[in-house]
């Protein structure tokens, strides 16, 4: 089989298994929905594995594969085919989307027990994995937009999965019209594409891009970028993400962590011929995730939400894989990404573990001392925070150490985006430690007293956000709540991916394996900047100076949350009390949105109601009308009386009156 | 004999018609001034048959008195349908089709 073949397996599965759970959830009992999800995502990342060996197989030059089903369009100047390309970069993004999406599934199947719709739940959640198969699978900017439009509802479908839940249904909307947003940009980007090179497949658009007026090509690039940012949750169209999080907690990790948030830097690392073609929208796209990672790491160290602070965290970490990628640093962005997804899908695993240890509880300050109640959760978590905060070794310190080096390489201003991601670091590592040290550490409260006793608490159930109560039926969270601690299929979730976040960083040390960088070469082979590689005395110095700023980070945590725990309150209070405000109010952009955009747009909308639909359509013009129709008929209504003698009379009249004007006239 | 005479005794059997039919509230009787109408135009056909000297006229006052019999039917049903469902033989008070 040749790896398109696999291809279309990876793709097929996932199909399969929503099509069976959307229509076979009747007959399905108890766990037995769970199961089949995961199995159709376990068979797609076996092919997944197949189409990797295969591709491996081949000679580096014909690791570039096209397969199409049917042609989907074939008219004047217009071809279109329904069809897929397998190369490095897809292949990774397969590897990496199917198999965190499997472990996912898998924690899934205890996480949502409780829940009423668990069989719902897993076709969603099938049809994301489909979806965003489908988006890195895409041969042309066709199916590219298809993938990209079904993700946006995928995970507009899984924000408001607990579609009683007012916040939660609020929030999906706004992920939704964010989303939309970004999909016209993504469509305008490919039709002006489209214009300039008459081709609509990867191949022929960057062949023809060389062509194209320069003027054009960045404008499309930006287009392209809109859409990119908006999927990516990147500054200005960000506050959708932490919004997002109103989803249960695996669907966090799956969509709003680990993979469908990370489309906008596989967009950005697929179309790099154009990017390098304009380097205006490659340099306002590093500017952009430079502004975001640095943006979305002060937001984490006051939220006390603690799945927010991990969705920060990842608008954060996706900065540095747009930076990267965006400075021309593919190989180090892709890694970064996959480690990411390692390391923030535990994050959130272990979150959600927390979560329901606290009885639905997500407050960091009611938070505390849960590091004997759950061991498990405790060592995965902070493994999973180490590889964020680029502890020396693990996974996320190679990449990211990676794009800063590469960044600071490119020189000119990057260098000053290089220096702003290190200062970014340093409060990455602060961040989350906050969060491990605030959680897990101190004063045990009363559910982690509890839990030690053998008792899970149970409190009344009631929406995190506003405490409204709850009943636990259908459309809102189920009664019951299952912690890693006691569950193997969380376990057996958890464990793969703390091993990888420690070990996923030996595929790319620099200057000793590289293995990603070489295994990506062929897909990036036309980039002038692929040799561009720091000398090995400055990678070295890079990775030493990440290692110093991430040990001095941990360290700040230690000293303010466990040292002295009293600081930080004095500080919150008191000497930083304006800072902490303008950081708790997310740099006012959801209120500057409100002010800007949403209010009048609604005062537009009350316009158009109050003044143009009720006086103007509804008064005047379909009013108008009736009433001179009405008018009318009354006028030929008063001659119908129904009496028969009236009618004979104005019968003769009228008659008589004809003959003497035919008299009168003839005569 | 002149046909001026025939054409006005004509007229005026018309003119009896057409006032009974307009003043007149018992639907029979307005059926009986139709009929007059109706012959009254039947005379004036015949008389001008006679000052031509062809049968066209004639064979119209035939048809005419065909037509007047299928109208007494309708009528005379009419008539009957109402007093079965003992309603007024008014026609001022059958005046439902008012606008």
């Amino acid at each position: 089989m040749s790896p398109a073949d696999y291809g279309w397996l990876v793709l097929g599965f996932p199909l399969l298994g929503t099509l069976v759970l959307a229509f076979g959830w009747r007959w399905l009992p108890g766990r037995s929905a769970g199961w089949i999800g995961s199995a159709s995502i376990l068979a797609s990342f076996i092919s997944a594995l197949g189409a990797l060996q295969q591709l491996q197989e081949r000679p580096e030059e014909e690791r570039h594969i096209e397969s199409s089903l049917f042609d989907y369009a074939d008219t004047v100047g217009v071809s279109v085919e329904l069809g897929i390309l397998v190369d490095p970069l897809s292949v990774l993004m397969m590897l990496v989307v199917s198999g965190v999406s499997f472990l996912i599934h898998l924690y899934s199947v205890a996480y949502m027990a409780g829940d009423r719709g668990y069989a719902r739940f897993f076709a969603y959640l099938n049809y994301f994995v489909f979806s965003m198969l489908l988006l890195v699978l895409a041969g042309n900017f066709v199916l590219l937009t298809v993938g990209w439009a079904f993700v946006g509802a995928a995970s507009y479908l899984l924000i408001s999965f607990w579609y009683r839940r007012e916040t939660a249904t609020q929030a999906g909307i706004k992920a939704f019209v964010m989303n939309v947003i970004g999909d016209v940009g993504l469509v305008v980007g490919a039709f002006l594409l489209f214009d300039g090179t008459e081709a609509l497949d990867y191949a022929g658009v960057f062949e023809g891009a060389h062509l194209m007026k320069d003027g054009q090509l960045t404008a499309a690039c930006i287009c392209l970028l809109v859409g990119a940012f908006a999927k990516s949750a990147q500054i200005p169209l960000h506050t959708w993400l932490p919004d997002a999080m109103e989803g249960p907690t695996p669907v966090s990790a799956l969509i709003h962590a680990a993979t469908m948030v990370t489309a906008g830097v596989y967009l950005i690392a697929r179309t790099h011929p154009l990017f390098e073609l304009a380097p205006t929208a490659a340099d306002v796209a590093a500017i952009i995730g430079t502004l975001t990672l640095v943006v979305a790491a002060s937001i984490a160290l006051v939220v006390t939400d603690l799945k927010r602070v991990i969705a920060y965290s990842t608008m954060s970490q996706i900065g540095y894989m747009v930076l990267g990628v965006s400075a021309f640093a593919y190989g180090a962005g892709l890694f970064h990404l996959m480690t990411h997804a390692f390391f923030k899908a535990l994050l959130f695993m272990g979150a959600g573990s927390v979560i329901a240890a606290m009885g639905g509880i997500q407050s960091l300050d009611r938070m505390g001392g849960f590091r004997r109640a759950m061991p498990f959760t405790f060592v995965t978590f902070t493994i999973g925070a180490l590889a964020l905060a680029g502890f020396p070794l693990l996974s996320g310190f190679f990449s990211k150490d990676e794009i800063i080096a590469l960044t600071l390489n490119r020189g000119g201003f990057y260098a000053v985006l290089g220096v702003i991601a290190y200062v970014a670091a340093l409060i990455t590592a602060f961040y989350a430690f906050r969060m491990v040290f605030r959680v897990f550490f101190g004063e045990p409260v009363e559910e982690a007293r509890e839990l030690e006793q053998g008792h899970l608490a149970h409190h009344d159930p009631a929406n995190p956000m506003t405490g409204e109560h709850e009943d636990p039926d259908v459309g809102f969270p189920g009664p019951e709540h299952h912690i890693a601690e006691r569950e193997w299929p969380m376990k057996a979730a958890m464990a793969p991916l703390a091993l990888l976040s420690i070990v996923g960083g030996v595929v790319g040390i620099p200057g000793v394996t590289d293995t990603l960088e070489h295994f990506l070469e062929p897909a990036f082979e036309g980039s002038d900047h692929l040799g561009a590689h720091p000398s090995e005395s400055d990678e070295q110095l890079g990775l030493a100076i990440g290692a110093v700023i991430s040990l001095t980070g941990i360290a700040i945590a230690w000293a303010l949350y466990l040292v002295r725990p009293t600081t930080t309150l004095r500080l919150r209070d008191y000497q930083l009390r304006a800072v902490h405000d303008f950081l708790a109010h997310k740099w006012y952009f959801d209120e500057l949105y409100d002010i800007g955009i949403v209010r009048p747009a609604a005062a537009c909308g009350r316009f158009g109601r109050t003044v143009i639909e009720s006086v103007l359509v509804q008064d005047v013009i379909v009013g108008g009308s009736t009433a001179v129709v009405r008018a009318g008929s009354s006028l030929a209504r008063g001659l119908q009386t129904g009496y028969l003698r009236s009618y004979a009379a104005l019968l003769v009249t009228g008659l008589a009156g004809l003959a003497l004007y035919f008299l009168i006239t003839s005569s | 004999m002149d046909v001026v005479w025939f054409v006005v005794l004509s007229t005026l059997i018309f003119a009896i018609g057409a006032a009974g039919v307009m003043t007149r509230r018992s639907p029979l009787v307005i059926l009986l001034c139709t009929e007059l109408m109706l012959n009254a135009c039947s005379l004036a056909l015949l008389a001008f048959a006679r000052m031509h000297g062809s049968g066209d006229g004639q064979i119209f006052a035939l048809i005419v008195m065909v037509v007047a019999a299928c109208e007494v039917v309708i009528g005379l049903g009419l008539i009957v349908a109402i007093y079965r469902k003992r309603m007024a033989i008014d026609v001022d008070k059958l005046s439902e089709l008012r606008g």
